[in-house]
């Protein structure tokens, strides 16, 4: 009975966890837009991101203790921290293990911003657009349910969220920083007005 | 009145040499005094900011450490100044001593020659001089390199002067550090105007007291000035405190065909003729008139031309110099810039002399060098010295200036 | 020890965010592009708590809290009005 529970609790904080991870990404690609709005500042979005990332790293934690924990899984603790260190589907643990480390790194590095300065920070802040793809495929090949239609449908939900905030992204554009020059350069024609209002 | 920066040689004479400066100077004075001497001459800087030399290079040698370096500064972005590429080409020794004179003073281990790459004459002439000086006995006590800079108006800013030296990348830098905390190489780096350098060279020899006899205001010397719009323009040297009155009879401007002056430069401001011509060319009292001497530039606008269309084409050209670094600097200037382009052919519209006050009183101190702070200054005097020509371009699209009162 | 109690935007790496601006609307305006305009830089103690979370929420850390007082402005901007006559 007990090994149900650390299953189910296994899975379940699983999927929790990337349903935040999902939505840390979501929010994190959002601050990028400068969207915001009188009732929804644009410093919410930023705080909301770095908030849900600790919640998700808290739920990560319980599936990492009742995965190890389930004595069917025959996993240790090495499993959790090396690659390939797991007999049980040794491949898309591996793929978790390598999720978990870059969203450490991504964690570690983002409270150490001041310390370690922008360059670095974001350097290691883009390999999130790696961590979360392979967090996605560890949910679907490490699971003993991968292909259950809810959870199908929960991972579709998620690829669909975080799709649809890279699309607005590249739509509404970000950084005014690559746009500078082109402003400057566009001066040199007389009458063209290519100053953007941005809004509050 | 008697030259003393252009003493020497007739200045179509091109460069004088090591040997000929030697006879007319004697060598090279000891260091040891100089500090000290230049403070007491109350030498201000040459480059635009006045700063006073005495302080820099004290400032510079405590924090030195004996691993200190020079940069003369040559590059002369503003497109109405011709002084200091005069200088370098007639002059190439007397700014060399300056430069090596600093190096002992502050304790710097190199001396950098930024010099603007489209300055042919006087490149050649330094680097000549240079192959002068490294041939005598003692040959040069410290390296001494020539870097040619950009040409590009902010190039010749001190942090971008001194990020092209180490990077090849002539944009102003965020301070701090400013370049006498950390410049070259890192080092606690002295930049200064090569006109600054020259002065310091004579004051060393002759002393402050000899400094201090010329001059006719609060502010002693002579300096040197790049003069446009009358009958013979050019560069000239004069006594501070000389009137733009005296400048303009020195160059064939007359007050009855003048509309404007612009005193120092694009960094500077419009001043109506009647206005400037008492005007005394004191740094300390053009302060107080919220006016700046700058890098020396006097410019007379001729009665007949417009002084819209002259501001619009300044500040357009400001703008599209911008470092595209900063985006106050950026859009604020494009804003402006296109403003007053519209404004200046006719096509303004309601509010739009509003934006601009708006626009400029906004720029000063927003940007990472005092590129917006120059624009918005020039924006200021013109909207003064020109407002009644801004309404009327404004409000009806007609100019008292130019082709039968169209606006162009 | 001089209270490091002043702002300071890094005008460089500043991108427009704004996020500075809604943390302390009565210290920092956003001018037409977005850009921060600081209305005054020493942080009053009652915000000394949202200056600070103001410079660690900004995305690219533009916003500084230093001791060294704003640099002041070149005295080169706004001559005396000129006369009118005749012009």
């Amino acid at each position: 009975m007990s090994d149900q529970i650390l299953w189910f609790a296994a899975r379940g904080a699983g999927v929790v966890a990337l349903l935040l991870f999902t939505a840390t990404t979501v929010l994190g690609i959002l601050t990028t837009t400068r969207w915001g709005t009188a009732g929804w500042p644009r410093f919410l979005t930023a705080e909301l991101h770095r908030n849900l990332s600790l919640l998700s790293l808290a739920f990560l934690a319980v599936h990492i203790v009742t995965a190890i924990a389930d004595p069917f899984t025959s996993l240790g603790i090495a499993a959790a921290i090396v690659p390939f260190a797991s007999s049980y589907r040794p491949v898309w643990v591996a793929i978790g293990v390598v999720a978990l480390d870059l969203l450490l790194a991504l964690i570690v590095t983002s409270l150490l911003r001041p310390r370690i300065g922008q360059g670095l920070w974001r350097a290691v802040h883009w390999t999130a657009y790696a961590a979360w793809p392979l967090a996605l495929a560890h949910g679907l090949g490490a699971g003993t349910d991968a292909f259950s239609t809810w959870l199908l449908a929960v991972q579709a939900g998620c690829i669909l969220a975080v799709a649809l905030a890279i699309g607005w992204r590249l739509w509404a554009g970000g950084s005014n920083r690559e746009r500078l020059p082109d402003v400057v350069a566009a001066g040199r024609r007389p009458g063209a007005t290519p100053y953007v209002r941005r809004d509050r | 009145m008697a030259a003393r920066i252009l003493a020497g040689p007739p200045l179509d004479a091109g460069p004088e040499s090591l040997r000929d400066h030697l006879a007319r100077l004697g060598p090279r004075p000891n260091a040891r005094a100089a500090i000290k001497e230049l403070e007491a001459s109350g030498l201000l800087g040459r480059g635009g900011a006045g700063f006073p030399a005495g302080t820099k290079w004290r400032t510079v040698a405590a924090r030195g450490g004996g691993d200190a370096r020079v940069l003369a500064n040559g590059a002369e972005g503003e497109p109405l100044s011709a002084k200091d590429r005069a200088l370098m080409t007639l002059r190439p020794h007397l700014v060399l001593d300056g430069a090596l004179l600093a190096a002992s003073a502050v304790g710097a281990a190199e001396v950098v020659l930024y010099v603007g790459a489209e300055h042919r004459h006087a490149r050649s002439a330094l680097s000549r001089a240079i192959g002068e000086r490294a041939a005598t006995r003692g040959g040069l006590p410290v390296p001494v390199t020539i870097v040619d800079a950009p040409t590009a108006y902010v190039a010749g800013e001190e942090t971008a002067a001194v990020h092209f030296v180490n990077d090849r990348d002539a944009r102003p830098t965020a301070v701090p550090p400013r370049p006498f905390e950390a410049g070259v190489d890192g080092r606690p780096t002295l930049v200064q105007n090569v006109e600054t350098l020259a002065c310091a060279a004579l004051v060393a020899r002759r002393g402050a007291a000899w400094y201090r006899e010329r001059g006719s205001g609060t502010t002693p010397g002579t300096t040197l000035i790049t003069v446009t719009g009358g009958s013979s323009p050019g560069v000239r040297e004069i006594d501070l405190g000389t009137t733009v009155a005296d400048v303009a009879g020195m160059a064939g401007a007359r007050l009855a065909e003048t509309s404007a002056v612009l005193l120092g430069g694009y960094f500077g401001g419009w001043a109506p003729a009647a206005d400037a011509w008492e005007i005394a060319l004191d740094p300390a009292a053009l302060r107080e008139r919220g006016r700046t001497l700058g890098a020396g530039v006097i410019a007379f606008l001729p009665a007949g031309q417009c002084g819209v269309r002259a501001t619009a084409r300044i500040i357009a050209y400001m703008a599209a110099q911008s470092a595209a670094q900063c985006g106050p600097c950026v859009f604020g200037l494009r804003a402006i810039g296109d403003t007053l382009e519209r404004i200046a052919v006719g096509t303004g519209r309601s509010g739009d002399l509003a934006r601009l006050d708006r626009w400029g009183r906004q720029l000063p101190g927003r940007g990472a060098c005092r590129h917006p702070d120059g624009a918005a200054g020039h924006l200021a005097s013109a909207l003064d010295a020109f407002g009644e020509e801004f309404r009327l371009h404004a409000a009806t699209g007609r100019c008292s200036a130019g082709a039968a009162g169209r606006a162009a | 020890m001089i209270p490091r109690r002043r702002l300071h935007v890094d005008r460089i790496r500043c991108d427009g965010y704004g996020m500075c601006a809604e943390l302390l609307p009565e210290l920092i305006d956003l001018d037409d592009w977005g850009y921060p305009i600081l209305r005054a830089d020493v942080v009053p103690r009652e915000f000394e708590g949202l200056a600070r979370k103001a410079v660690e929420v900004c995305p690219v850390l533009a916003l500084r809290l230093t001791a060294e007082p704003r640099r002041t402005p070149t005295p080169i901007a706004r001559p005396a009005p000129a006369s009118r006559s005749g012009s």
